[in-house]
């Protein structure tokens, strides 16, 4: 599979990252040696192998999905780069 | 006088319980090697005034006689990948360099709870990225064996820090190889245990299927008491299995008699390191000469390991990291809009491996792409998880190489590409796909003096037998060496 500068870019956008124009060829040379490595998979035959997702299928169980330590708003919002009432502050995102 | 920073474990726990030593003396020394060897860069940050309250409580439920168990005292450090309550936690990372946790990671909290005293937080690749520390935004840690060499890693201060004797044990985590790989270069010993037996809850996540907590200390013995009181179900990770956790310890019977040892021929590499075919060799005669049954097994996909692993991990990978985003997590680059707040702050946080694995993953799970590569490399994990479960059907346990070679320098490692980086990973990965749990001891020196590990892999939920023949080929080969640098100064 062969990649381009608009693969590139299209990827650091979908990734939410803006890759300075002399990064691009690096990157891109990078992810093509990786890329061509991993063609060897194509020669597996995975005819009816189901894929292995988890590798605690059955003897994790889930528990109920109830608040157990509510209340931290304080807490969590001590890490925010800017909030204001409880509220993280973003850039307007709505004209 | 005894050396407190050369004891293991189980050495210094008879000590205190024996009131030889006091926890605050041992923590007192700990501390200080640590200022010795600030020139290993093995810390990210040093917390001396929250070891010392915390020896000084130790020493106060001793004299009181409110013991919590063999771990009352003793100095350890975590990995900064592990959410510490109060204390800044950064993954290695420019984008959590500020990050400070309300809250502790369920693995670290157990071991306070078991009474250890916190050092600090040790050094690792960035998010965990990579085998040599170099990715950390901390800088390198350096190996005490050699200071141009790297540490190995991901979990690499923790491995320097425990092999220059700056703390007793520390915590790692493994998604590929990163307790095994820097235990080899660093000889000492760590475990990756079975995936779902410690929780993976306030670990910073890499890759959520293979991530996996465990000890790094200077003896099986060691790990297996660090492991007792770091595994264990809890509520907070869905991951995590409810089954019972036996005393690893006693796994440690000295005998494994009849026990069969399978030896994968797939991992017979051509033009493997010298050294470590014959490190492995010498670990195959020492088992059969403990009275181990030798068998040839076959692993057939073993070669597809490193591919299936860099697309599960890095598609992983992409999706975990995606709530770095300049909004919660302490740094922010300011935007026009809030698409480009979180390009700004995100190409500014995270370092190039990062970002390369980011881009690698939203590439295998972008659409067209998905069934081609993430969904067919998730298939081939089920046959490579296939192969260990026939395995182990005529044998108990594995004997593999960690590393394909001793520990490498800096300059040699900046020269390889990206793939011939990753093949670092070759001897990792198969058991971290399958799940099985894996300690990396020493057993050898290389011919320019630097520590060889082997690996003793097992079934799942069988750490069990990983000790108890791990601890049989530890005293069989009977690595005694010490790092030139910090150790014997």
């Amino acid at each position: 599979m062969p990649l381009n500068q608009q693969t590139i870019q299209n990827l650091s956008w979908l990734a939410r990252l803006k890759l300075p124009a002399e990064r691009e060829g690096k990157i891109l040379n990078d992810l093509q040696s990786i890329l061509d490595w991993v063609e060897q998979l194509k020669e597996v035959d995975i005819e009816g192998v189901e894929p292995l997702v988890s590798v605690t299928d059955g003897i994790a169980p889930m528990r109920k999905d109830v608040v157990t330590e509510g209340d931290q708003q304080a807490d969590l919002m001590a890490n925010a780069p800017e909030s204001v009432q409880g509220f993280y502050v973003v850039p307007k995102v709505v004209e | 006088m005894t050396n407190l920073t050369d004891l293991t474990i189980g050495e210094a726990a008879q000590k205190l319980a024996n009131k030889e030593i006091s926890s605050v003396e041992l923590t007192k020394a700990h501390l200080a090697e640590m200022e010795n060897a600030r020139v290993l860069n093995a810390f990210i940050t040093e917390t001396p005034e929250r070891a010392l309250a915390d020896a000084e409580k130790s020493d106060a439920r001793r004299s009181k006689g409110e013991v919590l168990g063999v771990l009352d005292g003793i100095p350890i450090a975590n990995k900064d990948l592990y959410c510490t309550k109060g204390i800044r936690t950064t993954a290695a990372s420019k984008i959590l360099s500020k990050f400070i946790p309300p809250y502790e990671s369920t693995v670290s909290q157990k071991l306070i709870d078991a009474g250890t005293v916190m050092l600090g937080k040790v050094n690792t690749d960035q998010f965990a990225m990579g085998g040599s520390t170099m990715t950390s935004f901390f800088g390198t840690t350096k190996n005490p064996w050699n200071l141009d060499l790297v540490p190995g890693g991901s979990s690499g201060g923790s491995a320097a820090a425990v092999a220059a004797g700056l703390c007793m044990a520390a915590t790692g985590s493994d998604t590929g190889g990163s307790i095994r790989q820097p235990a080899s270069f660093c000889g000492i010993t760590g475990i990756k245990p079975t995936y779902g037996r410690c929780s993976r809850y306030g670990i910073v996540a890499f890759a959520s299927s293979l991530d996996q907590a465990g000890p790094m200390a200077r003896s099986v013995k060691d790990c297996a008491l660090m492991l007792n009181a770091m595994a264990g179900y809890d509520e907070k990770d869905s991951t995590v299995a409810n089954v019972p956790v036996p005393d690893f310890t006693k796994a440690l019977t000295g005998d494994i008699r009849g026990k069969k040892i399978g030896i994968p021929k797939e991992y017979r590499l051509d033009g493997l390191n010298p050294d470590v075919q014959a490190a492995w060799d010498k670990g195959i005669q020492l088992l059969k000469d403990a009275g181990a049954e030798i068998v040839e097994v076959s692993l057939p996909h073993t070669k597809y390991a490193l591919p299936v692993y860099y697309i599960v991990a890095c598609a992983e990978a992409s999706s975990n990291l995606s709530r770095y985003d300049g909004v919660r997590y302490t740094t922010r680059v300011e935007g026009k809009s809030l698409d480009e707040l979180y390009e700004n702050s995100r190409t500014d946080g995270f370092g190039d491996e990062v970002v390369r694995r980011i881009l690698l993953g939203t590439f295998v799970l972008s659409a067209g792409f998905y069934d081609a590569y993430y969904t067919r490399a998730q298939r081939v994990r089920r046959l490579i998880y296939n192969d260990f479960m026939e395995a182990f059907k005529s044998v108990d346990a594995l004997l593999v190489p960690a590393a394909p070679t001793p520990a490498l320098s800096e300059a040699e490692m900046k020269a390889m590409k990206p793939i011939d980086v990753y093949a670092g990973d070759v001897f990792t990965t198969p058991a971290s796909l399958a799940g099985v749990p894996s300690l990396s001891l020493p057993v050898g020196l290389s011919g320019n003096g630097l520590p060889i590990g082997l690996q003793v892999v097992g079934k799942h939920f069988d750490e069990n037998t990983v000790f108890q023949v791990a601890d049989v080929l530890e005293k069989a080969a009977a690595f005694n060496q010490k790092p030139h640098h910090v150790k014997g100064k």
